[in-house]
């Protein structure tokens, strides 16, 4: 409706006076009345219920709202401040966790050349991993400060000790394993860092889930199994790269088995989240997953064709495998980034769990 | 529920004797007039850095959200209130109601009672939450629960993880882009140490931003909300205030005239720690099936 028909048109000053300067309005606008918002009000998350109205408490008869509100549809809660360091220390971690326990069990079966490779595989995913994580601190030069405390609640403080540790014995490892010394030594930093590469290549999925991050937390069942095949596929396409094709059978199998059960967790995971998953599919991250998907599935059957016929083929496929694992742990980032920038992501569930608790 | 003491996973278990009564705010935003002062006096005092203000075009609120350099934040909201089940008593926006009316030159009067306009204002901030998030997840210890109850950062120690900012379901933490580390509100830590009321609160000249004992402003708030819905205010609503909640309730918590996502606020705010053990559980159940995997892989190998 317009002034002219409620027929108080009082005219006065300029536009920039279109918002009073000294309201007389009772705060808290008019009594009992349910208030529907003027600002942004993005579509909502997950609303099974169709177009469901609500009513708020009180007698008098309401006017439905529209929902969820935002304000002025900004963020609800903060992007992650880290930069690309972190998938790609994902990536680092993962590969370099694998591998030492891929070495472990190579030495453990005999196959000295195959160990031999992965334990410098190993050494190399792990030493760097520190370096980029340190890069990634707003204050680098306190990186010690992570080894001031030890808590179980931060999956930082035990990736930080896990990684520390898993670094002093990959090194004694791989020196082993190369150059035959320290021999006993040797062979207790082998079975430790094969047992630590474990938990590198898997807690990284813990650090995401346990945030605040609606696309992190939500996959909190599926993004530790998705890391870890992630992992063990770029482990295994690595050796296959840096090994001999007769002594690498074992490494092209858990290469292709990883990149199996990447694909299928992948596909579980989006399917599970339904609309919260979108973030995963669209934009940046869209493409990424898409390159991931590509890639792993091009990077195994290459390898599986090519483990007969040809090396060449078969090299091919490792390298798609190693890219298509970056690409997965990519996906994993930027998805969060766009799951934070659409307050929708938040406060859809999180009403959708309000409004279920009162029913 | 009221009027008893608020307990966190570590206050005030850890400081024995040295305890003292837990703290916090009680943010009254019906009685809040929007005049940023507690963002000023916040400013002012804990000597936080200026930011180049933009204009937002949304309201009259030009600084957002909270941050780093922003450790209190108001809120100001324009909303059409349905009169009476009138739901088109007011534009849904005045710029485009003078346009139509073609007023540039002359302007128009907005209010008149019962138009259906209103105004929500609210001071936010850090809500030193009985289970922190950000303290839970500090790699290095920087974050710690003080003798009052509150959660501050300790900036000689912090290291700029930023792990704190993305557990944090409020979005109050953030890295400070020039400095590195993370910042938030301190709840005047070295000023009520001195038995002084923190700057924002002493600055409000509405007392929309209360101090005190959490147990006493808990039961002020009781009272205050009865109050309100006494006089027909059937909106009102205290916001942080269930100690059942997804944090166990907050320091500072507030009474609100809307859902709080109008006010850019999570409805239902869990702290990542409670799912600490689900998290764990399927991380070890994908190390156990990593390690199956290696060994499968070998399956057949001679040794």
């Amino acid at each position: 409706m317009t002034r002219e028909n409620d027929g108080s048109g009082d005219v006065r000053g300029d536009v920039r006076r279109a918002v009073p300067e000294e309201p007389t309005y009772v705060h808290g606008g008019a009594p009992g009345a349910g208030p529907r918002t003027t600002q942004t009000t993005p579509s909502r998350v997950g609303d099974r219920r169709g177009g469901r109205r609500r009513r708020e408490g009180g007698e008098r008869a309401m006017v439905p709202r529209e929902k969820p509100s935002s304000y002025y549809g900004r963020p609800v809660i903060k992007p992650p401040v880290w930069t690309w360091e972190i998938p790609t220390y994902f990536f680092t971690g993962g590969l370099g966790g694998a591998s030492a326990t891929f070495a472990l069990a190579a030495q453990l079966t005999g196959n000295r050349e195959l160990a031999r490779r992965s334990w410098l595989i190993a050494l190399g995913g792990i030493s760097v991993s520190p370096l980029l994580l340190t890069s990634d601190l707003g204050r680098p030069m306190r990186f010690l400060n992570m080894l001031r405390v030890f808590k179980v609640t931060s999956p930082m403080s035990v990736g930080s000790w896990v990684l520390t540790i898993a670094g002093a014995v990959t090194a004694p490892a791989a020196a082993s394993s190369v150059l035959g010394r320290p021999r006993r030594l040797g062979r207790i930093a082998q079975y430790v860092a094969g047992a630590l590469g474990l938990p590198v290549a898997t807690y990284t999925a813990v650090l995401v889930s346990n945030t605040a991050v609606p696309v992190w937390s939500e996959a909190r069942w599926e993004l530790p199994l998705s890391f870890a095949a992630s992992a063990a596929a770029s482990a295994g396409a690595a050796a296959t790269l840096a090994t001999p094709r007769e002594l690498a059978a074992p490494a092209r199998r858990l290469a292709i088995g990883g990149a199996v059960v990447e694909s299928v967790v992948t596909e579980i995971m989006e399917r599970r989240l339904g609309e919260l998953g979108e973030p995963y599919r669209e934009g940046v991250a869209g493409k990424l997953a898409n390159a991931a998907k590509g890639l792993t599935l091009v990077g195994a059957t290459l390898m599986a064709v090519g483990a007969r016929r040809s090396r060449p083929v078969m090299a091919a496929g490792a390298v798609c495998l190693l890219a298509g694992s970056a690409c997965e742990r990519w996906t994993v980032f930027k998805a969060g980034f766009a799951s934070v920038k659409d307050p929708k992501y938040t406060v859809g569930p999180q009403r959708d769990r309000v409004t279920d608790r009162a029913s | 529920m009221n009027g008893h003491v608020v307990e966190t996973p570590t206050w005030p278990g850890s400081y024995g004797d040295e305890a003292k009564p837990r703290v916090g705010f009680f943010t009254d935003t019906s009685v809040c007039i929007g005049c940023k002062a507690c963002e000023v006096a916040c400013k002012e005092w804990n000597d936080v850095p200026a930011e180049p203000l933009g204009f937002t075009g949304e309201s009259y609120d030009n600084s957002g959200d909270l941050g780093a350099n922003r450790w209190r934040h108001v809120a100001f909201i324009e909303q059409k209130v349905p009169v009476d089940g009138v739901a088109e008593a007011a534009p849904d926006s005045w710029v485009e109601e003078a346009s139509r009316q073609q007023l540039v030159e002359h302007g128009l009067e907005p209010h008149e009672d019962g138009s259906g306009f209103r105004w929500l204002m609210s001071s936010d901030v850090c809500k030193h939450c009985t289970e922190a998030g950000c303290l839970d997840v500090c790699p290095t210890g920087s974050l710690f629960r003080t003798e009052f109850g509150t959660v501050v950062v300790q900036e000689d120690i912090c290291n700029g993880c930023g792990y704190c900012v993305v557990a944090c379901p409020f979005g109050v933490l953030d890295q400070r882009k020039d400095d590195g580390r993370v910042w938030k509100c301190t709840l005047c830590y070295d000023r009520i140490g001195d038995d002084m009321e923190p700057a924002c609160a002493q600055a409000c000249p509405t007392d929309s931003i209360q101090f005190g004992p959490l147990d006493e402003l808990r039961d002020r708030a009781d009272r205050r909300v009865e109050e309100l819905k006494g006089r027909g205010h059937d909106d009102a609503r205290l916001y942080g205030h269930d100690t059942d909640d997804g944090v166990g309730g907050f320091g500072a918590f507030f009474l609100l005239l809307d859902e709080p996502e109008v006010y850019g606020l999570p409805p239902d705010p869990v702290v990542p720690t409670r799912h600490l053990r689900r998290n764990w559980l399927a991380a070890a159940g994908a190390a156990a099936a990593l390690a199956a995997g290696v060994a499968a892989s070998f399956v057949g190998e001679a040794r």
